[in-house]
């Protein structure tokens, strides 16, 4: 506690030393995280260890999910009523509890957490926000930049995913919160006398405090690394079973994937169990051809990028999201027993499929001659679509429908005739084609092109909108094609098709590359 | 059945004569109102007051001991007219709602109130909802005061300051014959700490003992010649009445040193701020001991001239803190001083900022400069030349998202809008208004749903001048909460008498939701004290209304939808209501959840429903989130190098609605969703029956997978090793 230092050189009047004492403590968390119980737990400590106390809150709607903050302050017994604030202030904060780890971003935005006295006390668990999630891409906040700030701004820091700690031991967030606190030493109470406030209170006692015991150690460790990435697949082969016959083949298979340069490896031996994992081993032969081909056009002094990026976006090619797939990745055991083990599941447990097939989806099951003809006449696919487009809830815990699926499953011995096989071949042929016709004269925007393949994913409409955007984005690069800076308008283009469910941004990129890209009055 | 149950706070309740209470400042003024002998109390929930309510509803028992009556009113100006009882009667009343948009509500028997009069104290307390954390208008409801002359209180925000303040204001209303409004601002109801009790006080005269010998006085009454008399007796009798009580009893207080050049002049509530802002200067103690005078108005209305020139003199400045605006009070001030020539200069919004909430920095900044100018002498030296260089802290302003309230996990509403959007999606953009309640949420991503909110149970009225036919109909939006407070007469009623051809949707979620979860006539649980189960389309059938729809599973999007489409297109002509029907699932989940645990417990079955993503199937559009925003259903990066996008996932705290499922399902996004039910304790029969059909499956499964190359995932190999 340094409170003082700031105004104790005072000219003259009353510099009352006991100003010092009160301790200033802000929880910055998301409505329905508990806070209210962690409020309630510190006033709780206060008051029994010889502390006046005061907490405030504004619940209110706040607390449907919204940001809110709680605020707290104490002081040694002085013989009197201490004027205590309602709010916290800048660069006025001692402690900050953040439940949250954007939020413990908006305590440090608004000057709660200051290097001369703040202990900035964050759970690094990410609860998104509605902005951040409905983003067709990737529109998820960078937490790195929020423990780069809290690094300057806290005077001690103590970050560690609290959430899960509590989680772990049955019990909430709150809990482990307060045993962060414990542990952080800034307050002037033994660790017992936390624990008799968790006593006292008297609900889920004993998992509070085992998630309170958590929270303190993770204190003692002060900051926990970023959540290390899990270690990259391992150099050998996936494990994998089978016949003894397929398996020396997917080996065989293996050592093609050994022989290309290193940053392809490691995507083309993914991509590879994809693609096998989706048809079959002669697939994944198929597969190996398209990128070995794709590496003839490269070169070791690009780092072999457009060999690296075709690996993936081929796999993602040729492994289409069809009824087949999903019907085949429903059905399988290791599905089942690990949602077993997600739900907790025991002897039994109920699970409903919600599909809902369009006739098109259908039809491109179909031989893809028999297939066409239906697609020809709109007639013809609006009445069979009406035949089958519904909603079905499918128990595949029931062997009746289990078995639908199953069977469903089974069409893909019979899958690379079929009309979807034949318009997804079709399609990756021109992309790659155009990609790859690009390696030659600029290579950044052969690169570019393949990764255009990110905007087709999702089933019916969304597929539909993802194909539509793929299409006018490879439209748009056609225009700067030839130009010194087409692939990052290439790029520019994708990212914008991303960002927003109805294609806004893109409309206004493709609009910016048609005012410079197109002649005067074409 | 509120959102909590307050049966512990309600022992609090009858702690007498010793004993100290400890808990929030909203209890701390209910329990007041007993020591003071009320006779009546009523309200309408909101927050900040909702706990004064909800505590009183829980302790119906003391009441009746006591021979108070408790009445949840209907709406903010039901309650107000309430106060009638201290018209007559000498009985002491209280009531309470939220400022600004409650007083609003209320202004009609407000204003009748304060022309007739009260015999009785009659006190209305006001949760001023300003400020980080108000979901409402930024206003004030000072100006209710001024206009109708019934007298304001704003106390300091301490326990046994608002304590206090409750027996001064019934005091003061029985000495000047005026109601008496007392504002609570948020995080003065919300804030802790303790006060001595006193013994809770019997009404002298209870409502029942009135209503055997009833009286009447036609002076009262707001008729001419009347009223004309009331005015004149506002302004040379009640006011003067009050001005001379405030001043003999100290309600208002002079804190600090007597002779000072300079002074501020404080509402009560931004007391504390301000003795912060002093401490930090090194002008206050840890008691709030002040080097700098403080003019205390714990009544903000009516300000007393001579009290206030009293503390001006000798004074060169004075610096009033007022939150909100317009600056009334600075107003009220500056023309006192100006009448009596006084030489003191005058500052309030010229340095504090005229709107916004006065938080720690501003109270700072605001009083320093202050000072700065005119008593720079006072500060300390290193306020006058500070020598800390501010820290340079990266910029989190692009970073850290907004983050809104919203629809809670498994909220019934979510479908509705999920639906709303969706037939949008098919028939275009319609004309939509929003009411006051959870359903607003809708009005903000992913459902961006109506764009307008008028009042509570206003959401049909706001869209009147739509209501004749056009292109495309228009939709409103009414809560049960906002149905039964106004919607049913100014809304539904007004849609039938003018041949509205519009649409009205009625979210009925069984409480006053946004509020806390209390009871309303349609709420489905049975009350002791309370007439429920009376359901909205009967009400609404009973008014006129000859096309309505109800829906009672809201989760069911395709029918939601489908009845959206037949409202939008039929060729009905009159008012159409589409009433959606599922229970808040807050209050659900607080409701069930202990029984459920219960019956696993004690080995009866229990079905456990929750959602779930195939990982491998999604492939991370995130369309699904664009028709739900629920908190459970968010996004998980998967460590597969093939994979650009985060995918859908569901956590833990899924309860299950089935909204994903259902939406999956209408707008036909994707297979990833899945339903996993979990049984809890099977019968024989049901354990028998699906040890058959898993056998089969497995069966099948391993024929199948016998046959085929099998990748492990990591999972499973380390489960394997």
């Amino acid at each position: 506690m340094n409170v003082q230092t700031k105004t104790a050189p005072l000219a003259a009047r009353t510099p009352d030393q006991r100003l010092g004492g009160i301790i200033k403590l802000a929880i910055m968390a998301v409505g329905g995280q508990g806070g209210g119980v962690l409020t309630n737990w510190i006033e709780a400590l206060a008051r029994e260890n010889g502390y006046d106390c005061q907490a405030t809150s504004v619940a209110g709607v706040a607390q449907r999910t919204g940001a809110t903050i709680y605020y707290i302050e104490m002081a040694p017994l002085s013989g009197g009523m201490p004027i205590f604030s309602l709010a916290p202030s800048g660069g006025d904060v001692d402690v900050l509890i953040a439940a949250e780890m954007m939020e413990a971003g908006r305590a440090i935005m608004r000057g709660f957490v200051t290097p001369d006295r703040t202990t900035l006390i964050a759970s690094t668990h990410r609860m998104l926000a509605v902005s951040e999630k409905m983003v067709p891409g990737d529109g998820i906040a960078d937490p790195e930049e929020v423990r780069a700030a809290a690094e300057i701004a806290a005077k001690t820091l103590i970050m560690a995913d609290l959430d899960t700690l509590a989680t772990r031991q049955g019990s909430v967030i709150s809990a482990s919160l307060f045993g962060a606190l414990a542990g952080s030493g800034a307050l002037p109470f033994p660790r017992e006398a936390y624990e008799a406030a968790i006593r006292a209170s008297g609900k889920g006692v004993e998992a509070s405090l085992r998630a309170f015991a958590a929270g303190f150690e993770a204190a003692e460790r002060g900051v926990e690394p970023a959540q290390v990435p899990e270690a990259p697949p391992s150099p050998t082969a996936p494990m994998v079973t089978g016949p003894k016959g397929l398996v020396a083949q997917w080996e065989a298979l293996l050592t093609r994937v050994q022989a290309l340069p290193g940053p392809a490896q490691e995507m083309a031996r993914a991509g590879l169990r994809k693609v096998v994992d989706f048809q079959d081993i002669a697939y994944g032969a198929e597969y190996l051809d398209r990128v070995e081909a794709v590496l003839a056009l490269d070169s070791a002094e690009q780092g072999h990028e457009l060999t690296k990026e075709a690996a993936k976006y081929i796999a993602n090619a040729m492994a289409y999201d069809d009824v087949i797939r999903v019907a085949d990745l429903k059905t399988r055991s290791a599905r089942f027993a690990r949602i077993r083990q997600q739900m907790n599941a025991g002897e039994v447990m109920q699970l409903t499929e919600y599909l809902h097939p369009r006739g098109a989806e259908i039809v491109s099951l179909f031989p893809a001659r028999l297939g066409a003809w239906f697609e020809r006449s709109e007639r013809r696919m609006a009445r069979f679509d009406r035949l089958v487009n519904k909603g079905r809830r499918l128990r595949t815990d029931g062997l009746r429908g289990f078995v639908q699926l199953y069977i469903i499953g089974m069409l893909k011995k019979r899958r690379r005739g079929n009309l979807r096989h034949r318009t997804e071949m079709a399609h990756m042929t021109r992309w790659l084609d155009t990609g790859l016709g690009r390696a030659g004269s600029d290579y950044a925007l052969a690169v570019e092109t393949l990764r255009c393949r990110r905007l087709i994913k999702g089933y019916s409409d969304t597929h539909a909108r993802g194909l539509s955007k793929f299409d006018r984005v490879m439209a748009a690069i056609a225009l700067v094609e030839g130009r010194q800076d087409a692939a990052d308008w290439a790029r520019r283009l994708r990212e914008a098709a991303l960002s927003d469910e109805e294609g806004k941004a893109l409309d206004g990129a493709i609009q910016t590359v048609r005012s410079f890209a197109e002649p005067e009055g074409a | 059945m509120a959102e909590r149950s307050f049966k512990a706070e309600v022992e609090h309740l009858r702690k007498g004569d010793g004993d100290t209470f400890t808990g929030e400042g909203i209890l701390a003024l209910t329990k007041a109102l007993l020591e003071n002998g009320v006779g009546y109390v009523g309200g309408y929930q909101g927050a900040p007051i909702s706990h004064l309510m909800d505590v009183l509803a829980d302790a119906q028992d003391l009441l009746g001991e006591l021979g108070v009556r408790y009445e949840a009113n209907a709406s903010e100006a039901a309650a107000a007219a309430m106060l009638a009882a201290s018209v007559h009667y000498p009985i002491r009343g209280a009531v309470t709602f939220k400022g600004a948009v409650g007083v609003n509500v209320a202004s009609d028997a407000l204003a009748n109130l304060a022309s007739s009069g009260v015999t009785g104290g009659a006190l209305i307390i006001v949760g001023e909802d300003y400020g980080e954390g108000s979901s409402i208008m930024q206003e004030r409801s000072h100006a209710f005061a001024m206009k109708s002359q019934f007298w304001l209180l704003d106390p300091r925000p301490n326990l046994p300051s608002i304590v206090k303040s409750v027996g001064d204001g019934f005091a003061l209303s029985e000495a000047s014959n005026t109601p008496v409004m007392m504002m609570v601002r948020i995080r003065c109801c919300h804030v802790t700490g303790q006060f001595a009790t006193r013994d809770n006080q019997r009404p002298p005269l209870t409502v029942r003992d009135a209503l055997s010998e009833p009286r009447k006085d036609f002076s009262r009454v707001v008729l001419p010649p009347m009223s004309y008399q009331h005015e004149q007796d506002k302004v040379k009798n009640r006011w003067p009445a009050a001005e001379t009580f405030i001043r003999e009893n100290g309600l208002n207080e002079v804190l600090g040193p007597d002779r000072a050049k300079v002074g501020i002049v404080v509402q009560g509530g931004m007391y504390n701020g301000v003795i912060r802002a002093l401490q930090r200067l090194g002008l206050a103690d840890i008691h709030g001991q002040t080097e700098v005078p403080l003019y205390v108005l714990n009544v903000t209305y009516p300000l007393v001239s001579s009290e206030f020139l009293e503390f001006c003199e000798g004074k060169d400045a004075v610096l009033v803190v007022e939150e909100g605006q317009p600056e009334f009070i600075e107003q009220q001030l500056a023309t006192y001083l100006y009448r009596a020539k006084a030489p003191v200069a005058m500052h309030g919004k010229d340095i504090f900022p005229m709107a916004g909430e006065y938080t720690g920095q501003v109270m700072l900044d605001s009083i320093e400069s202050f000072l700065r100018q005119a008593a720079p002498d006072l500060l300390p030296g290193q306020v006058l030349a500070p020598n800390e260089p501010a820290p340079e802290i990266p910029d989190l302003s692009q970073t850290v998202p907004i983050r809104p309230p919203g629809f809670c996990t498994g909220c019934p509403e979510r479908p509705i809008f999920a639906a709303l959007k969706l037939v949008q999606q098919d028939l275009g953009q319609h004309q939509i208004s929003g009411d006051i309640g959870c359903h607003l949420f809708a009005a903000l991503p992913p459902f961006e749903v109506g764009g307008q909110t008028m009042g509570y149970g206003l959401g049909p009225a706001s869209n009147a001048a739509f209501d004749g036919g056009g292109a495309r109909r228009a939709i409103s939006i009414l809560g049960d909460g906002g149905f039964w407070h106004n919607g049913l007469s100014s809304s539904i009623g007004n849609m039938v008498y003018n041949k509205s051809d519009s649409v009205a949707v009625i979210v009925d979620n069984f409480y006053s939701a946004a509020t806390g979860g209390q009871d309303i006539p349609s709420s489905r649980a049975s009350n002791p004290s309370k007439a429920t189960n009376n359901p909205i389309a009967k009400a609404v059938r009973g008014v006129g209304v000859k096309w309505v729809r109800e829906i009672d599973r809201t989760y069911d999007v395709p029918q939601m939808r489908k009845v959206f489409e037949e409202a939008l297109t039929t060729d009905y002509k009159g008012p159409k209501v589409i009433i959606a029907s599922s229970e808040c699932m807050l209050n659900r989940q607080r409701r069930e959840k202990p029984q459920k645990a219960k019956a696993v417990k004690e080995g009866r079955r229990v079905e456990a429903p929750r959602f779930g993503v195939d990982e491998d199937i999604c492939t991370g559009d995130h369309a699904c989130i664009r028709l739900s925003g629920c908190p459970s259903l968010g996004l998980k990066k998967l460590d597969d190098p093939l994979r650009d996008d985060p995918i859908a996932h569901i956590d833990h705290t899924c309860v299950g609605c089935g909204n994903c499922g259902e939406v999956a399902d209408a707008a036909i996004l994707c297979p990833s969703f899945y339903e996993a039910r979990v049984v809890h304790n099977p019968g024989g029969f049901e354990r028998w029956r699906k040890g058959v059909a898993a056998r089969a499956i497995g069966w099948l499964q391993r024929r199948r997978e016998e046959r085929r190359l099998v990748f492990l995932d990591q999972s499973q190999i380390e489960a394997a090793e």
